[in-house]
């Protein structure tokens, strides 16, 4: 038993890969609880394609792969918060114009330069076996600034999270706050890229947020349950991924839906429970 | 005395339609007033603009004297309308309330010991106390007014604006929340709200604004609850009635409504009932 354990992490890419599932399966669980309460879940899913574009022009232009892809995200987001702010599109069509946009991009380049193509199934599928050890340190050090930001900008976030346009009355800068969050959420986009893949990354941001809401009413647990789900189903979904050889992505989110399933029981259960209890007190 | 509050000629307009035309008001330190007036006349319109939400187009907005110029103004505590708010949003009633502290807040996520005693003091002055730990979808309609108030009182405001508080909530509701600014201006406050229900309104609010895009007049609830200016202000037929020293005002009914004056409940107060059930005169 303990053999089963313990044999995967006589890998150095296991190794890597779970330290980096863990990370990011936990960081996506934090900012996922933002994404879900704003109604922003599409987002997730756009951007994540966006950076896609982003990391194919940074490809080919020979661009640091982190930097490129990532000031390619987080310009997506200043220009979907702008669009939305300045104009009459709503949200979920300013994501679908300005993400799909960049993601073709990227399939436009790829198509024109075809030699790279092998190596972009890695960043939309997910593939442990990419993470170096320089990957893991990114990681580590973008999921440190990803918490230390929310950290510190915790009331404000909840604030605006919770209701944007009061919150400006009550002097929350909410322009800068927004900005702010959309560094967060492309940085955290990058960090999931090499193990989640472009196309399951909104799902591990939005699953664990959901399943942590069906199971409590508190704002403080359930950033705590999702960043936990988000974390634990890292790393067991690792495993999964090792002994069923299938890609880790897949199998983390895979895992998380279940979890989500899980939770769903647990709600009506609980809802079941408190109705039945209010019929025998009338 | 300086206005805490002053619009100097102010207009405002979303696009080429105007919203609000040469608004001149002043609020004074202490005064309670009740912005009334119908739908689309541009109340919260007007609210936003003391608020620092909105830049006026002309004219200039001053608070304590200084020019507001489309800033958030840090000397007011705001009170939504109720049905603005997410109620299942996963937050405690100390969550909501300590949000009003976000000026002065430490940068640290948790509350400092000031601030929890601060709260409590409010939410024992409102007494809502003991509500601190609960989910704000599990309130009553009166007390997430409170909760609400409290989030706005703990922002320790020079005026405090609130957007129809007695929307959505029943009429002793209604009556508990209004008495409840009545007290807290007693004690110094400075109250501005918008309010649907012209009856409240001039049982509770010494000054009333009638608007309807301007302020077609303003002044103590006896001399603005007319029918002249009700008539301009609602551009419709109203009809008031004096009794006992009360106001009454009421949508002078149909010509084609048919009255039907039932069992009198209490000798001397008639009610009259109209066609579709309605009781339109309780003197």
């Amino acid at each position: 038993m303990m053999d089963i354990f313990l044999h995967p992490f006589e890998f150095e890419f296991f190794r890597n890969g779970t330290i980096v599932a863990v990370i990011v399966g936990g960081i996506c669980g934090l900012i996922g609880v933002y994404i879900v309460l704003r109604g922003m879940s599409y987002i997730g899913h756009g951007l994540s394609h966006a950076i896609f574009g982003g990391a194919v022009v940074a490809f080919v232009m020979s661009w640091n792969f982190y930097l490129g892809a990532g000031l390619w995200g987080f310009a997506a987001a200043v220009m979907i918060n702008q669009t939305v702010r300045r104009t009459k599109i709503n949200a979920d069509a300013a994501i679908g114009v300005i993400t799909t946009a960049s993601f073709a991009i990227g399939v436009a380049l790829i198509s024109r330069y075809r030699r790279f193509t092998q190596s972009f199934d890695a960043a939309l599928f997910g593939n442990i076996l990419g993470v170096t050890t320089q990957d893991l340190w990114v990681v580590a050090g973008v999921a440190l600034l990803i918490i230390v930001a929310i950290f510190f900008v915790y009331k404000q976030l909840l604030f605006v999270t919770f209701d944007s346009e009061v919150a400006q009355v009550y002097g929350v800068k909410t322009e800068w706050i927004d900005t702010l969050f959309a560094l967060i959420l492309a940085s955290a986009l990058i960090a999931s890229m090499q193990i989640l893949g472009v196309t399951l990354i909104a799902a591990a941001l939005v699953i664990p947020a959901i399943s942590a809401r069906l199971l409590t009413d508190s704002f403080n647990r359930m950033i705590i349950l999702s960043t936990l789900i988000g974390a634990v189903t890292g790393f067991i979904g690792m495993y999964l991924s090792f002994y069923i050889d299938i890609a880790s992505g897949a199998s983390i989110v895979l895992l998380q839906a279940g979890i989500f399933g899980l939770a769903l029981i647990i709600s009506s259960l609980r809802k079941h429970a408190s109705q039945r209890l209010m019929h025998t007190h009338l | 005395m300086q206005p805490l509050i002053e619009l100097r000629q102010v207009s405002f307009g979303y696009g080429a339609e105007p919203a609000l035309e040469n608004i001149d008001l002043h609020l004074h330190p202490g005064q309670f007033a009740a912005l009334v007036g119908p739908s689309g006349a541009g109340k919260t319109t007007l609210l936003k603009l003391v608020l620092g939400g909105l830049q006026p187009n002309q004219g200039e907005v001053y608070i304590h004297g200084q020019l507001l110029n489309g800033q958030p103004n840090p000397h007011v505590g705001y009170v939504p309308q109720l049905e603005t708010i997410d109620w299942n949003f996963p937050v405690t009633v100390e969550q909501v309330v300590l949000m009003g502290r976000i000026r002065r807040a430490a940068i640290w996520p948790w509350p400092s010991m000031a601030e929890k005693r601060q709260m409590r003091t409010i939410l024992e002055q409102l007494e809502i106390d003991h509500l601190a730990q609960r989910h704000i979808r599990d309130l009553s309609g009166g007390q997430r007014q409170r909760v609400f108030l409290a989030r706005a009182l703990i922002a320790e405001p020079d005026l405090l604006v609130l957007d129809e508080p007695t929307a959505g909530v029943d009429m002793r509701t209604a009556e508990n929340v209004l008495h409840l600014l009545a007290d807290l201006n007693r004690q110094g406050m400075t109250v501005l709200m918008t309010i649907h229900d012209l009856n409240a309104a001039a049982a509770h609010a010494p000054w009333i604004v009638c608007l309807n895009r301007r302020i077609i007049a303003q002044g103590r609830p006896e001399e603005v609850f007319v029918e002249d200016i009700l008539n301009e202000t609602y551009r419709g037929d109203m009809m008031v009635i004096r009794q006992d020293g009360m106001l009454f005002v009421q949508q002078r009914p149909h010509s084609h409504t048919y009255h039907e004056v039932v069992p009198d409940p209490v000798p001397g107060h008639p009610i009259e009932k109209v066609n579709d059930g309605y009781i339109s005169a309780s003197v």
